[in-house]
């Protein structure tokens, strides 16, 4: 591909290293997932799978919670963006901002944030209560509905900031060529907008379509009777019935497998890079009073309604234990539970053992990513294409795949087949974490360092420099910007997962969103929401210094 | 304006040409004044109710829509989009020679063949006025002379009314009927090529239409002027070997069939001089004289 460095190493020492890499990561990507496919496929599982028809219910239920997941979310998330990106009114940088947060929090932090604002006994209901003099809670949030909106509510953003940057990319000539064609607004929207959007529209369906088949927390503590594949999966391997889960691990990848497909399809040859440079459209200044207070106040309410469940968590966090009774709103707020989550030695272990596994795993990622990206970019290695696939898998899979998959694979003491007991080490869980980190700083580290002149390497070599002196004087300030990004967003990721952590944590090292779990449990709703907003206050910090130049 | 004339607009980056322009379309509101196409007054119309068609300077062409969508674009509610089409949208490609090209893609075809497109779907909706915002600044220089020529051809075979913007005097002269010269937002001087060159309205047509000398003080007054008064002469005007102004040649840059010389005045100034080649050699002594000058006001007209 590129003129420079157009060699190929297949022997030598550059082609070892990436034969060693690309047998690592078969290990630990590919080789669990062919696992569980063996063991599943043989034995009555899979004919008890079939013939149980709460398994195709929960199959179903997966896909088409996913598909209205898409609609929704899109249905918010459009035309948020068109009101950000396209009309002036105060405060629009600061909401528009704030907006995309919900992408970077936790979901499961989000999930109980939701609980508290529209539970049966959220300030939501509390209030209708009491404004109506309701006996009892005026609803349920449970089944598909909750789902839905707590999908809805996190996945928006996709939608939001994919729209916001199509938009940005428009050439505004485009729209005064269909204006001079003599195309109204709607005839110009339809027939030249959303079509030259369409691969970042595209985009948004196919990520809030993954994330939702592979969405855990939600159906988990909304679900109730309703199940979804994840929570099968979970349920089934807590009642000990491991095959099926099995079965019903490979029936989930082989739906995401065919919704990336199809989406990837849909996406069409990505065919629409403009013509000419041209400017994107001026953002409108609101002349009609009128439309300028509809447009503020469009603004800011839905940024107060988006964001409501994590100012809720801060409140709530503020609650001590058995206080707040019938009341509408909390009698007593203090600071009682964070000093119970940072003084007992039982609960700060959990934010402990979330910060070690987090780092262990954000930078062993890393230096697998620095590692792939040399030996693609620079060295270009055979193996160059496999690396690159095996990178990306995780991505596509859901968590609790993953999950099931390193469960099964390491409960087994054949170290001739590469496979030792991690079941109930403390091991397993961090090593889970790093499988899901791998596609994160994978696409930021190698985008990097294809950005990277190799003319800088050579002339650090050219004036002496060893390997390790040029790989830590140039390379690696080069990468900066993709290194901090990619790090920052997998230790956030490691840091708020519940999906994996659930499935494979021991007593010794249980993480944050486990013990927000349990807490909820026995109805400590204060220490959870402290729990919560550590985790954001946490990852709100890690983000920013990522994103720091 | 009369029917079928092509104006062009002509002036320096900044001038305010694609502002006047974008104006006539509709993309731009008038603090003041008013447009009008054909009596009606369009002032408060919506662009897309103009009846105007334009080329951009890119093109805009519609990168999801092959070439037959791009042209049957502007035919939306003329009814004659859907059926009718194709009938409309061959004429429109024949016009512009790229009759069967309806199921190409636009990104496949070259820069003058998008160009002609631009044009093609601008002209399908049977437009009022052609506007052309910098219609050849995206080809080739050994494109844009045969383009020119080609482009005013269809012009004056549609007979449609076509105003267009361009920072190149040489495609003003050469496209326009008329030449409006804009300068820092302010409409200099509006005229056919013969007058822009030979009557300019001010110093600042005459130095941009042109080459021109032009000479003040003392230098001025060795060619007749009056005190205060700002001269500029056109290098072919003058000549040597007549009482006006001496100086020393100091550089002859030779074209062909004549050749410019650099001479440097005694009074101190650079002049330059249109004439044969052997008319004189570097380092001559010579005096000029002019066959005719423009006299203007100092910063007047």
């Amino acid at each position: 591909m590129s003129a420079r460095g157009g060699r190929t190493s297949g022997g030598g020492r550059a082609g070892l290293a990436g034969f060693a890499l690309m047998l690592l990561l078969i290990w630990l990507v590919a080789y669990p997932i062919l696992l569980v496919v063996l063991d599943g496929m043989r034995g009555d599982a899979l004919r008890a799978f079939v013939s149980r028809p709460g398994e195709w219910q929960a199959l179903w239920a997966s896909v088409w919670v996913s598909l209205a997941s898409v609609a929704l979310a899109a249905l918010v998330g459009v035309p948020l963006a068109f009101l950000f990106e396209w009309l002036e009114f105060p405060g629009r940088k600061t909401l528009g901002a704030l907006i995309a947060l919900p992408a970077v929090l936790p979901p499961f932090v989000g999930v109980i944030a939701f609980l508290f604002l529209y539970g049966e006994s959220g300030f939501v209901a509390r209030f209708l209560q009491y404004l109506f003099g309701f006996q009892d809670a005026p609803w349920h949030l449970q089944g598909a509905g909750a789902i839905l909106l707590v999908h809805t509510y996190s996945m928006y953003v996709y939608f939001y900031l994919f729209t916001r940057a199509g938009l940005a990319r428009l050439d505004a000539s485009m729209l005064e060529a269909a204006q001079a064609l003599g195309a109204d607004r709607v005839r110009t929207l339809v027939r030249v907008i959303l079509p030259l959007i369409r691969p970042a529209l595209a985009g948004a369906a196919l990520l809030t379509f993954m994330t939702s088949l592979g969405s855990f927390s939600a159906p988990y503590v909304f679900g109730g009777g309703f199940r979804v594949m994840t929570t099968q999966i979970f349920a089934s391997k807590q009642n000990g019935e491991l095959g099926i889960a099995m079965v019903e691990t490979i029936a989930l990848v082989l739906v995401a497998m065919i919704g990336l497909a199809l989406l990837r399809r849909s996406e069409g040859d990505t065919i629409l890079v403009g013509l000419g440079k041209g400017a994107a459209p001026r953002r409108r200044q609101l002349t009609s009073p009128h439309w300028r207070i509809g447009a503020t106040l469009l603004g800011w309410g839905f940024t107060v309604v988006l964001l409501l469940p994590h100012l809720t968590l801060i409140l709530v966090s503020l609650v001590p234990y058995a206080s707040w009774t019938t009341e509408t709103l909390p009698p007593v707020l203090n600071l009682v539970n964070y000093g119970r989550v940072l003084s007992e030695p039982e609960r700060l272990e959990p934010l402990l053992n979330s910060l070690w596994m987090a780092a262990a795993s954000t930078a062993a990622a890393v230096g697998l990513a620095l590692a792939a990206g040399w030996l693609i970019v620079r060295r270009r290695v055979v193996w160059r294409a496999p690396i690159d696939w095996l990178l990306n898998v995780p991505w596509a899979l859901p968590g609790t795949v993953f999950a099931i998959a390193l469960a099964t694979a390491f409960s087994v003491h054949a170290p001739l087949v590469f496979r030792w007991v991690l079941v109930g080490s403390v091991m397993l869980l961090p090593l889970a974490y790093l499988v899901r980190n791998l596609p994160v700083t994978g696409r930021a580290i190698l985008a990097g360092y294809r950005q990277l002149d190799p003319a800088l390497e050579e002339a650090a070599a050219s004036l002496g420099a060893g390997w390790w002196r040029t790989l830590r004087r140039v390379t690696l300030p080069q990468l900066k910007p993709a290194l901090t990004a990619g790090a920052s967003l997998a230790f956030i990721g490691a840091l708020g997962d519940f999906v994996i952590s659930i499935v494979l944590y021991t007593y010794r090292n249980r993480p944050i969103s486990i013990e927000i779990n349990s807490a909820l449990r026995i109805n400590e709703m204060g220490v959870a929401a402290a729990f919560g907003v550590v985790l954001m206050v946490v990852s709100g910090l890690v983000l920013g210094l990522g994103a720091r130049r | 304006m009369w029917r079928g004339e092509i104006l062009a607009l002509l002036g320096p980056s900044g001038s305010g040409k694609t502002t006047l322009l974008r104006l006539l379309a509709g993309f731009e509101r008038a603090a003041g004044g008013r447009v009008l196409i054909e009596s009606e007054d369009v002032t408060a119309l919506a662009p897309a109710r103009r009846r105007v068609g334009m080329v951009f300077q890119h093109y805009a062409l519609f990168p999801h829509l092959d070439v037959g969508g791009n042209v049957a674009f502007g035919l939306h509610g003329t009814g004659e989009e859907g059926r009718g089409t194709s009938g409309a949208v061959a004429q429109a490609l024949a016009l512009v020679d790229l009759a069967g090209f309806e199921r190409r893609k636009v990104q496949e075809l070259s820069g003058g063949q998008q160009q002609r497109v631009a044009l093609a779907r601008a002209l399908a909706p049977a437009p009022r006025v052609l506007l052309l915002d910098e219609p050849l600044s995206n080809l080739d220089p050994s494109l844009r002379e045969r383009t020119r020529r080609e482009l005013r051809q269809l012009i004056k075979r549609v007979g449609i009314t076509a105003v267009f913007v361009t920072h190149e005097q040489e495609e003003a002269f050469d496209l326009g009927d008329r030449i409006a010269v804009l300068n820092a937002g302010r409409l200099e001087q509006v005229g056919t090529a013969e007058d822009l060159y030979a009557r300019p309205a001010g110093l600042f047509v005459g130095t941009f239409v042109g080459r021109a000398n032009v000479l003040r003080g003392a230098a001025a007054r060795a060619l007749g002027a009056a005190e205060g008064e700002v001269v500029l002469v056109r290098p072919e005007q003058l000549r040597f070997g007549v009482p006006g102004l001496n100086g020393v040649v100091a550089e002859r840059r030779y074209t062909g069939a004549t050749a410019f010389f650099q001479v440097t005045t005694d009074p101190g100034e650079r002049v330059e001089v249109q004439a044969a080649p052997d008319a004189a050699r570097v380092g001559d002594r010579v005096s000029i004289g002019a066959a005719s000058v423009l006299r203007f006001a100092e910063g007047g007209q």
